[in-house]
C-alpha cells in the first residue's frame, strides 16, 4: 500500500513546510536524546526522582501480580508434591533427624560464640530489616538486571541498602522512590560483592555476568582453592553486607576462580526484606572527599546515599579487608 | 432494511448514520497503547536474563506501520522518554533510538513507497534487531558475549512476534474509528 498521497507536500508552501518541521523537530529529539543518554551514562542517578515516580506508579499493579505469582508458585509446588509424596516422606524424616542433631549443635556453638562475643566486648552485629516488602517487578526487556520493590524512602530505604530474602542475597537498593525503589540484582553484569568461602577465609569477588550465573574472581591468585559446590558467603568488605549471607554455590571452576549460582533466585522469593548499611559510617568515611573534616563527614553519616551504581570497587575491599582482620 | 440484514447501513467501524467515532478516542489511543506496552513487561520477573522483546518499540513500529502519517515524525521522543522511566535502559536511549527509528522508517517509505505485509515485516525486523543490539550497547553494562548470548532470544521473539503486534495495532485502529458518538 503506497502511503496516502495528502502526505506528499506538492507545491503547497504549507504542507512543505510543514514536512519540514517534522523532519527537523524528529532530528532534535534524536540529539536531545544523545545528550540526555550521555548525561546518564555519565551520571547514573541524574534522573532518579524521574524514575521513582513512574515506579510508584506501577507498584500497586506490581504488588497485586506478584501476590498472585507467589500463589501460583505454592499451587504448582502443591500439585508436584502429591506425585512423589511417599518417597518424599521417608526421605525427609531421616533429614529432619540429622537436621535436628545439627539444629542442637548449631545451638551449642551459637551460645559459646554469644559468649566469646561478651568476652570480648563485641557488640552483636544483628540488625533489624528497615522494610519488608515483595519484589513487584523488574526491567525485562532490558539488558540491565533490576527488580522493582514494594517499598520506598517512606518506609526508610536508601541507596546502598542490602536486601536480602530468607535464603541469601537478593542485591543493593539503587534509587529510591516514595513507595517503590529500584534494586540492583547480583545478576546484572555491573554488580560486584565481596565475598568469601563459608568454611574458611578464601576471599573473592562475585560479579555478576549478565546471564543470571556470577563469576568468581579470586582476590589472591596462585593454587585455585575452590571447588564445586563451595558455598560463597558475604565477607563484610566494603561495609554494606553484614557478613556471613549466602550468596552462591560454585558450579564450575575456572582457572582464575570458578562460575557460581544464586542461592536466592529473585523470581522464586515472596517477600524481601531491607537491612540497613551494616557499616553506614564507615561508609560515609569512604566517600567524603580525602581532607573533609568531621563536621563535613556528619551529614552524610546521617543520611547514607553512596553512588548508587558505584558498585565496591576492587580498591575498596583493601580497606574494608583490614577492618575485617 | 435493518429488518432484512443488521448491518446493511454498517462497516468495519458500526453504524454509519447518525454516528461519529468519538474524538479522544481517536487522538489518545496509539500513544495510550504503546505507553501502556511500555509498561506492561514491568510486572514480569526477569533475574537471569531479558524475557521479552521491548513492547513499547514493537508497538509504535507496529502504528507506524499499519496507519503511516498518524503519528507525527517526533513521536519518538516522547514515547521513547517515557519507555526509558520503566525500562531500566539509561535516560534518553529510547528518545535517541525511537527517534532515530521513526526517521529511518520515514526514509524507507519514501524511497519504496508500494508497501506488503512482507517488506512492512523485513523492515520492521530489521530495525528491531538493530534496535534490540543498540540498546545493549548503550545500556550501560559491560557488553559480554554472555549477555549477547542470553538476550538473542529477545531479538529472535521481536522478529516473530511483530505481526501479532502489528494485528493487534489494526484492531486497536478500528477500535479507535470506531463510530461511538451518537449525533443528534
Amino acid at each position: 500500500m503506497a502511503p496516502p498521497s495528502s502526505r506528499r507536500a506538492g507545491f503547497s508552501k504549507k504542507a512543505q513546510l510543514s514536512l519540514f518541521t517534522g523532519y527537523l523537530l524528529a532530528a532534535a529529539g534524536a540529539v536531545v536524546g544523545a545528550a540526555l543518554l550521555a548525561l546518564s551514562l555519565w551520571q547514573p542517578s541524574a534522573f532518579a526522582p524521574l524514575r521513582g515516580l513512574a515506579g510508584d506508579v506501577v507498584t500497586p499493579v506490581g504488588s497485586g501480580t506478584a501476590a498472585a505469582r507467589a500463589g501460583s508458585q505454592g499451587l504448582f509446588a502443591g500439585l508436584i508434591g502429591y506425585f512423589n509424596a511417599g518417597t518424599q516422606n521417608a526421605e525427609l524424616r531421616r533429614e529432619n533427624a540429622i537436621a535436628r542433631i545439627r539444629l542442637a549443635e548449631a545451638e551449642a556453638v551459637k551460645a559459646e560464640n554469644a559468649r566469646l562475643k561478651g568476652l570480648l566486648g563485641l557488640r552483636d552485629g544483628e540488625s533489624k530489616p528497615v522494610a519488608t516488602a515483595r519484589l513487584v517487578g523488574s526491567t525485562a526487556t532490558s539488558g540491565r538486571r533490576h527488580a522493582y520493590l514494594g517499598a520506598g524512602s517512606a518506609s526508610g530505604v536508601a541507596p546502598g541498602m542490602p536486601v536480602l530474602s530468607e535464603r541469601g542475597v537478593i542485591g543493593r537498593v539503587l534509587e529510591t522512590g516514595r513507595f517503590s525503589s529500584r534494586v540492583l540484582l547480583l545478576t546484572d553484569s555491573e554488580s560486584v560483592l565481596p565475598v568469601r568461602r563459608a568454611k574458611d577465609n578464601v576471599i573473592a569477588f562475585a560479579e555478576g555476568r549478565g546471564d543470571g550465573l556470577l563469576r568468581i574472581r579470586l582476590v589472591n591468585l596462585g593454587v585455585n582453592p575452590l571447588k564445586v559446590g563451595d558455598m560463597m558467603v558475604t565477607s563484610g568488605a566494603g561495609g554494606y553486607y553484614r557478613p556471613g549471607v549466602a550468596v552462591a554455590i560454585i558450579a564450575k571452576i575456572t582457572p582464575d576462580g570458578g562460575i557460581a549460582r544464586l542461592v536466592a533466585e529473585p523470581a522464586a522469593t515472596n517477600f524481601v526484606s531491607v537491612l540497613p548499611i551494616h557499616e553506614a559510617a564507615a561508609i560515609a568515611e569512604l566517600d567524603a572527599p580525602p581532607g573533609a573534616d568531621a563536621p563535613a563527614a556528619a551529614p552524610s553519616a546521617a543520611a547514607p546515599a553512596p553512588r548508587p551504581s558505584a558498585a565496591p570497587t576492587p580498591a575498596a575491599p583493601d580497606g574494608g579487608a583490614g577492618a575485617e582482620e | 432494511m435493518e429488518r432484512l440484514d443488521p448491518r446493511a447501513r454498517s462497516d468495519i467501524y458500526g453504524p454509519r448514520i447518525n454516528r461519529a467515532p468519538a474524538p479522544w478516542r481517536v487522538r489518545s489511543v496509539p500513544y495510550a497503547s504503546i505507553m501502556l506496552a511500555s509498561a506492561l513487561p514491568v510486572l514480569l520477573i526477569a533475574d537471569t536474563m531479558p524475557l521479552a522483546p521491548s513492547f513499547g518499540f514493537l508497538m509504535l513500529l507496529a502504528w507506524r506501520m499499519v496507519r503511516p502519517g498518524l503519528l507525527p515524525l517526533w513521536a519518538g521522543a516522547p514515547l521513547g522518554a517515557f519507555d526509558d522511566l520503566f525500562s531500566g535502559q539509561p535516560f534518553g536511549s529510547a528518545i535517541l533510538l525511537w527517534s532515530l527509528a521513526m526517521i529511518a522508517i520515514e526514509a524507507i517509505e519514501a524511497r519504496f513507497p508500494w508497501r506488503g505485509f512482507w517488506q512492512d515485516w523485513f523492515t520492521a525486523g530489521v530495525i528491531a534487531v538493530v534496535y534490540w543490539l543498540a540498546s545493549l550497547v548503550v545500556s550501560g553494562a559491560s557488553l559480554t558475549p554472555e549477555m549477547l548470548l542470553v538476550a538473542a532470544p529477545q531479538a529472535l521473539l521481536g522478529v516473530l512476534l511483530y505481526p501479532v503486534i502489528a494485528r493487534a495495532a489494526a484492531g486497536l485502529d478500528r477500535f479507535r474509528l470506531s463510530r461511538a458518538r451518537t449525533i443528534d
